[in-house]
């Protein structure tokens, strides 16, 4: 333990480990508690997440964390495995109809009626679900999209670069296609299905008021069982925060044991070099499949917690624009990289969102007077003819100039162009720079 | 290692193999074996097949005829991993180290067939997995001490000199813990300390680690200098295999490189 030496390592152990500084673990420990402490709402830290996405800044950002649970799930395929997927929506899709037919609320007798005894019937069809606890429906997401995966794998294993990213796609379009045929399991595609809620309940639910022994999905007190308090009141954002904070931190320590492990440098092996790889006694075809089954498990996790953030979802979420998202995470945060699959999913799941709530603020601002309100009024127009600029702020605003949400598309293109051509190691990569100068500073290397 | 069932046999034997690509013949009947412990290797003009006669044993190739026997038991229509799973290393004439993983993972992917840990163990970490990857890392360490890269450890090898990524290559393929190792031009490209230093290495894991060698080179001086025997090819054919100064001494052998003694009737057959 060289406390004060961090490049001082004086055992294989502490080579190999996940934060091998002490700084890294201090930084990441302080992050962290300041983050609980900012979702739990105390005043000082909640400041800074609320002024850039708002008051109700956990709801996107849950949602993140949702999003970063699949997105460590395509960068155990596309980042460390080197096979190109556009399926990803697909396997979330998988696992989230796994986690809604398994954890669903099925009671009242007429669930998981044939499809073909029930057409015409639909509306008076109680949607197919068996109503299992939590501890049941998530790890069976992700086992069954492994399933799926490993089910599609002979095709995929066969294929590579743009020949598999189209048999991927194609996954997709079977995906929907099988959602908009089977509308009593999945919903239909206006207004889909709920999904079960976040409830720990040891086994089916047996009456309306529920049993679950702990809720996430609820506003309501934790902890009230202490003697001589009320316990702390929570919001189901609140609670949910800490589920899902504890799934992603979860996912992460298990994707970088992978990284850091036999399995992984397999993985990173046929990446680099698939021949040589072979050589070395690494079975091409059966990694392949692992890292398509491993990916595809994160994926149905992933998917079934994010049916479970949005709660009403149809077959059109399992689109290719979801999937698209995952590649534009990886190649903006760093394929490849852990730590930057999680700084992309960061990036491109808020940074549209405080991209929304800055033009809304600054329609206000571009009232007044100032230097911020002239720039603010030169880059915004509500779209009538006598006020040019950029950005859209009313809604019906069509054509140019363009709304924000669609700014927001035309950013993230560009940003995956410059990303491809100046730092193909993303955000990861850009971290890395600013760390190596600081190491070496005041001197240049 | 063992090498029961063929106790002073050859460790190697390839027996009259032909590798054709549609017209093309790239081995057209080559037939030869490697003893162990010794230092055999192949060499010929661009072209010959030399590379072809390597991508055969590993079985990246399939050739259509003849039969390769190693230790005794035939290899052909084996899958590349399951060759290496039986001993047989190799390297490659450009280099294909995994560009982006540092040299110590380079060199721990070469461990991938001694060690045994799953995916599941691995994501778990802690226990058989992590006992596993420390006592591997030491085997590492032993083999970045024996080439003298210490220096480089922890570099992405995309980012090394050429001379040193060719040693990272012959230390992945040590780590296997192979009992024959297929050298494709080793000291391609290298000024003549690289090549002695290489030249060291590859004479030391011969008499240190015990390991058969099959060496595709070009540089003539160093072929001669450390091989026990030489296969000639070209054009996909054998013309002459023995110890080095009988192969120096070969018609066909100095025909090949030099081309023909320009006689009175070759020069005739050609028109002049």
């Amino acid at each position: 333990m060289a406390f004060g030496r961090p490049l001082l390592r004086t055992s294989y152990a502490e080579d190999a480990a996940i934060l091998p500084t002490w700084s890294q673990r201090g930084a990441l420990g302080v992050a962290g508690f300041a983050l609980a402490l900012a979702a739990l709402g105390v005043p000082f830290f909640e400041a800074i997440p609320a002024f850039l996405l708002g008051g109700t800044w956990l709801t996107p950002f849950n949602t993140m964390l949702v999003f970063a649970v699949a997105a460590l799930g395509i960068n155990i395929l596309v980042g460390v495995t080197g096979q190109v997927s556009l399926g990803h929506s697909f396997f979330m899709g998988v696992g989230a109809y796994a986690a809604v037919l398994l954890g669903g609320d099925g009671r009242g007798g007429a669930a998981c009626i044939p499809f073909h005894e029930q057409l015409g019937l639909l509306e008076n069809t109680t949607r197919c679900g068996l109503g299992l606890p939590i501890w049941i429906w998530l790890p069976a997401s992700g086992i069954a999209a492994a399933l799926v995966g490993i089910l599609v794998s002979p095709a995929a294993v066969r294929v590579r670069g743009l020949y598999l990213a189209i048999v991927t796609v194609g996954l997709v379009f079977i995906g929907r296609h099988l959602g908009n045929m089977l509308p009593e399991y999945a919903g239909d595609a206006e207004s889909g299905r709920r999904w079960p809620p976040l409830e720990f309940r040891w086994w089916r639910r047996t009456d309306d008021s529920g049993d679950a022994f702990i809720t996430f999905d609820e506003k309501g007190a934790w902890f009230s069982w202490i003697p001589g308090t009320d316990g702390i009141t929570l919001s189901d954002d609140q609670k949910a925060f800490f589920f899902y904070l504890f799934v992603v931190i979860v996912a992460t320590v298990l994707a970088k044991n992978l990284m850091r492990s036999r399995t992984g440098r397999a993985l990173q092996a046929i990446r680099d070099r698939d021949v040589a790889a072979e050589v070395m006694g690494v079975p091409e075809r059966e990694y392949k499949r692992l890292g398509f089954a491993l990916s595809s498990a994160y994926a149905g996790v992933g998917g079934a917690l994010l049916a479970v953030n949005l709660a009403r979802v149809g077959p059109p979420e399992w689109s290719l624009f979801l999937a698209v998202d995952f590649i534009a995470i990886l190649l903006i945060g760093g394929a490849g990289t852990i730590a930057g699959t999680l700084m992309g999913t960061f990036f491109v799941r808020l940074l549209p969102k405080m991209v929304e709530r800055f033009t809304e603020k600054n329609a206000d601002l571009a009232e007044g007077d100032g230097p911020v309100s002239t720039i603010a009024s030169l880059l915004l127009t509500d779209g009538s003819r006598s006020d040019f600029g950029p950005i859209a702020t009313s809604a019906q605003a069509t054509g140019w100039p363009l709304p924000v949400a669609l700014w927001n598309f035309v950013i993230f293109g560009v940003l995956i162009v410059v990303f491809l051509i100046a730092e193909p190691l993303g955000l990861f990569g850009i971290w890395l720079r600013i760390r190596n100068y600081w190491k070496g500073w005041p001197f240049s290397y | 290692m063992s090498n029961q069932g063929t106790i002073g046999g050859p460790l190697l034997e390839v027996e009259d193999i032909t590798l054709r690509f549609g017209g093309v013949t790239a081995i057209d009947g080559v037939s030869f074996h490697v003893n162990p412990g010794e230092l055999f290797a192949i060499i010929g003009p661009n072209g010959a097949g030399k590379t072809s006669v390597f991508n055969s044993i590993s079985q990246v190739y399939r050739p259509q005829e003849g039969d390769i026997r190693y230790k005794g038991e035939s290899i052909m229509g084996k899958r590349p991993d399951a060759v290496a799973r039986l001993g047989i290393a190799r390297t490659f004439q450009n280099i294909a180290l995994f560009g982006q993983m540092t040299v110590i993972d380079n060199i721990l992917t070469g461990r991938h067939i001694q060690m045994h840990e799953s995916w599941f163990a691995g994501m778990k970490w802690f226990g058989a997995a992590k006992k596993e990857e420390m006592a591997n890392r030491a085997r590492v360490e032993d083999i970045i001490d024996f080439l003298e890269i210490q220096a480089w450890r922890k570099y992405p090898v995309a980012l090394l000199p050429y001379g040193i990524q060719k040693r990272v290559e012959l230390g992945r393929a040590l780590a296997m813990d192979p009992d024959l190792l297929l050298l494709d031009e080793p000291v391609a490209g290298m000024n003549l300390e690289e090549t002695e230093d290489m030249a060291r290495f590859i004479l030391d894991i011969r008499s240190e680690l015990g390991i058969s060698m099959i060496l595709v080179e070009h540089d003539m001086g160093l072929v001669m200098d450390i091989a026990d025997r030489i296969l000639v090819v070209d054009f996909g054919k054998p013309i002459g295999t023995g110890y080095p100064d009988e192969v120096q001494a070969n018609p066909d052998v100095i025909a090949a490189y030099l081309g023909e003694d320009f006689s009175a009737d070759a020069g005739s057959a050609a028109g002049f």
